[in-house]
């Protein structure tokens, strides 16, 4: 390994000297470099989730005292739609394809991604996404205002902001498949020699799991959308019972979709904090083929609970039955995961630099918002819990302290090799605590408000829930505060700082530490052997 | 090793403010918990959750327990050597198979609850509960008060909602027209809806279920205590989601019937005898009152609508227009938008109100009239 990384050091240089790819913003149009365009993707989906992060602070604002002082109630559901939009399919999955793009060549062995032209598409078809989604909001009717969800008939009531958000998510699902075909075959076709599928680091394993995934489910969640727009505009009847169609049938079709989807946005994430976690316990992790089972596992199960989303729409007890004991069964594979990560720990040599402790925050709180998902998973306690804020308080621990959390641990785990600089770890550390108060203050609360019995998507609601509704609010703000200083961690980093070595962490395994950093433009021209 | 043990004097001091902080959040009488259950499947419903907290808690106590052990004990030190091992069968079969057994002890109370919770068989009076954009409707229609009808719409006064007025000890948990149901008779809940989906979600119950457009669909409740219970809607269903509160009252046997007798009289006063002329300013005095409880939520009291959504209607093509025309669509709605059939809501009369206020309201003057027996012509 170590004679490849003087070859790519040669080769790289030389490279960089020729300029043979344009520069200034043609460089960024036109790359097909997999660096480049990580570098696009992560760029893209922080500032989505900033984005995503006003309205949700929009949101807060409104509720942080009874009555209507912000914001009009259907402007209110605009933002909760556009929200839940941005932060799924414009923040968190980009954000995971960015990592992907960046490392998957670096740690397979590889020199780019496989195709290196539709890679440059699939990054540039998201900026229109996004500008339909964001301006949809100044059209007349203004956005989408359904909620995420998007359920039918309310979605044929709507103005055009609804048709923009359909064509959205159609250029959001073509761009995340083709994501996915470049990632299934980098890893079927690159790897190199002596990389076996089973010496695969355990993000490349998650990532390739989750790319089938989005394959499979993408073109459900567009044909979705798709059969809504022909209800809307070409007198169809899919989702209206007046024309013998039923709108349920939508749910079942969404959740088909939606429900892998919500591992899509996990699974990578379980990826990086196995990664961390062995890295600073200075230990191989624990159970690297049970992982990998259980992370398949989850990903084929997930095909079979969609409906543990609708356990009120009134469909029939022996249903209701199935989908409890199925989503029960993936209590399994998960929990092995959390054993699995306790026992890289056990007996290793900690140290908790900030990628350490997100990664351990992660654990902590996904596990949390798994507890509450075993609860939501009983249909007969689901029934009190359905549409109300324990949901909202469950998925943002799964989503906000699962997903976001193992993307700050990834991201910190990798900015040296990304920049040649060491972050600043004092501000890494703050960043991490502050984000893990506030992140609590904000959603842990919400678990009493939804078992006291308020629903979700209100813009008002009654006196009794006052004191948490403020309380989540002020964590909100904080939440959203703190991470100005990961933004400013970062463009420091990039600036300048301590010049980081090929491989800043002790106990980190890979081939991704055998280049120098910052890793050069190109890497593994010459495929290394692994032994 | 001074440290460390500063470390876990910090840790001690941060768990006991957090239990102060939780006594004053009990003392304060937060909610933390379900309401108190008033049927006794609501009440199965808190236990079984108590359950599941408990297993759940001592299973995340055990698992965080040994991280934390190893936080503090396994970190990284002069001359600290990392064990090597990673991987043990005995251990990884071990922790699949005993959550699994956990996992099935837990099913089984909620697999009986379940299958109980979805018996609506039996039922002692059967209500149909309609869920319309913004408001519940509810039809008698089983059992006694057989053929008691009603609207049930918000009743907290927009001053309130706007910061204008004090806020009441209700506020937005009130109605105009409760449901009234006896103690301790089993009643199931049809569910339906006009326009989009609903949810009838009553916490104290235990009950929450869909209310689907096109299709109907069933709960029950067995209430073991009076008192009045209120609850939401409970599913996203448009602008003023957030302003269609459900309120039950439990009542006993003597005064549920009291309570039909009452409610027989006042239908059979309201009915309007369908051959009566009626003049413009009867009409536009009963139209206010229809305009304000089904059209004002979204045309606005000032009839300014909240374009484009809402379309005005002072001064509209519509409203100002051929009066077939007008009539047509306040009784057959718009297909696409928002606007609702609103003739299988209303009546005859409070059609023909209605339409006849909107024509002669704010700046529109049309001076025209529509009569109930015109409605009736045109529902053909």
């Amino acid at each position: 390994m170590n004679t490849a990384t003087t070859t790519v050091n040669g080769h790289s240089a030389d490279h960089e000297d020729h300029g043979h790819h344009p520069s200034g913003l043609m460089r960024w149009i036109t790359t097909t470099n997999h660096k480049d365009i990580g570098s696009m993707y992560l760029w893209f989906s922080f500032a989505m989730f900033l984005v995503g992060g006003c309205m949700a602070l929009t949101i807060r604002s409104e509720l942080f005292q009874p009555g209507l002082q912000l914001v009009r109630p259907e402007f209110f559901n605009q933002l909760t739609t556009l929200h839940g939009l941005i932060m799924v399919f414009g923040a968190i999955m980009p954000a995971f394809v960015g990592f992907a793009n960046w490392m998957l060549p670096l740690q397979i062995g590889a020199s780019d991604m496989a195709f290196g032209r539709m890679n440059n598409l699939s990054f540039w078809l998201l900026p229109p996404a996004a500008l339909l989604l964001t301006t949809s909001m100044f059209v007349p009717g203004g956005a989408a205002a359904a909620g995420w969800t998007l359920y039918p008939p309310l979605t044929i009531q709507q103005g055009m902001g609804m048709d923009m958000a359909i064509f959205a998510l159609h250029i959001l699902g073509l761009s995340s498949i083709m994501g996915s075909i470049n990632i299934i075959t980098t890893i079927f076709n690159l790897r190199a020699p002596g990389m076996t599928l089973m010496k695969m680091p355990l993000f490349c394993w998650t990532w390739l799991v989750t790319a089938f995934l989005i394959i499979a489910v993408m073109p459900v969640l567009a044909g979705a959308v798709t059969m809504t727009l022909t209800d809307r505009h070409f007198g169809t009847s899919f989702f209206s019972a007046a024309g013998g169609g039923d709108p349920v049938l939508f749910q079942h079709i969404f959740w088909f979709f939606g429900h892998p989807e919500v591992y899509i946005v996990i699974i990578p994430g379980f990826g990086i904090v196995s990664q961390v976690i062995s890295t600073f316990s200075r230990k191989p992790l624990f159970g690297y083929a049970s992982m990998v089972y259980a992370v398949a596992a989850i990903g084929i199960l997930s095909f079979t609970v969609w409906a543990h989303h609708m356990y009120t729409t009134g469909m029939p007890v022996t249903a209701q039955l199935y989908f409890m004991y199925a989503t029960m069964f993936i209590a399994v594979p998960t929990g092995v995961k959390i054993f699995n990560w306790t026992a890289t720990m056990w007996r290793g040599s900690l140290s908790f630099e900030t990628p350490m402790l997100f990664a351990i925050g992660f654990i902590f709180l996904f596990t949390v918002g798994g507890f509450s998902g075993l609860v939501l998973a009983m249909a007969a306690v689901d029934v009190q819990m359905q549409d109300t804020y324990y949901v909202v308080a469950h998925f943002h621990y799964t989503m906000v302290a699962g997903a976001l959390f193992s993307a700050f641990a990834g991201a910190y785990y990798w900015l040296p090799k990304w920049t040649g600089h060491m972050y600043n770890e004092k501000l890494g550390q703050v960043h991490f605590w502050l984000s893990f108060i506030f992140f609590n203050m904000t959603f842990f609360v919400q678990h009493f408000l939804g078992i006291a019995g308020m629903p979700r998507r209100i813009p008002d609601y009654a006196l009794q829930f006052t004191d948490f509704n403020q309380i989540s609010t002020v964590g909100a703000f904080g939440l959203g505060l703190s991470q100005l200083l990961f933004l400013y961690n970062v463009i420091t980093c990039i600036k300048g700082g301590p010049k980081a070595p090929a491989k800043p962490w002790e106990g980190a395994e890979g081939l991704e530490w055998d280049v120098p950093s910052p890793a050069p433009y190109h890497t593994w021209e010459v495929q290394p052997v692994v032994k | 090793m001074t440290r460390a043990a500063q470390r876990v004097g910090l840790l001690r001091l941060a768990g006991g403010m957090v239990l102060t902080m939780l006594a004053q959040a009990v003392n304060a009488a937060y909610r933390v918990n379900f309401q108190e259950p008033a049927t006794k499947l609501a009440q199965t419903v808190y236990d079984l959750h108590m359950m599941m907290m408990y297993i759940c808690g001592v299973i995340f106590v055990g698992v965080f327990g040994v991280m934390f052990y190893a936080i503090v004990k396994h970190r990284k030190a002069p001359g600290r050597v990392a064990a090597t091992f990673h991987e043990n069968t005995t251990v990884e079969i071990l922790w699949t198979v005993i959550p699994t057994i956990i996992l099935l002890v837990m099913v089984w109370p909620v697999t009986k609850t379940l299958i109980s919770m979805r018996d609506a068989t039996g039922a002692d009076i059967t209500i149909k509960a309609t869920g319309y954009q913004w408001k519940w409707g509810y039809d008698y229609i089983k059992g006694e008060g057989e053929g008691i009808k009603f609207k049930s719409v918000l009743s907290t006064p927009r001053e309130q909602i706007e910061g204008k007025a004090p806020k009441g000890e209700h506020y937005l948990l009130e109605v105009d027209n409760h449901v009234v149901v006896p103690i301790g008779k089993k009643i199931r809940i049809l569910t339906t809806a006009e326009d989009v989906i609903h949810a009838w979600y009553m916490p104290a119950f235990a009950v929450k279920q869909d209310a689907v457009p096109g299709f109907i669909r069933d709960t029950s409740f067995r209430a073991d205590r009076e008192g009045t219970f209120r609850g939401q809607c409970a599913e996203l269903c448009g602008k003023d989601h957030g302003f269609m509160p459900i309120v039950v009252d439990v009542v006993s046997a003597e005064k549920y019937s009291a309570w039909v007798a009452e409610q027989k009289t006042r239908m059979a006063a309201v009915a309007d005898d369908p051959a009566k002329v009626w003049t413009l300013d009867e009409l536009k005095t009963r139209g206010e009152t229809v305009y304000a409880q089904n059209c004002s939520a979204c045309h606005q009291p000032t009839g300014k609508g909240l374009p484009p959504a809402f379309p005005a209607l002072d001064g509209s093509k519509i409203a100002t227009g051929p009066r077939e025309d007008h009539l047509h669509l306040v009784l057959n709605g718009k297909a696409g938008t928002a606007m609702a059939a609103f003739g299988k809501q209303l009546s005859d009369a409070e059609i023909a109100a209605v339409v006849t206020y909107e024509r002669n309201a704010w700046g529109n003057k049309v001076g025209d009239m529509v009569q109930p027996s015109e409605v009736k012509a045109s529902r053909k």
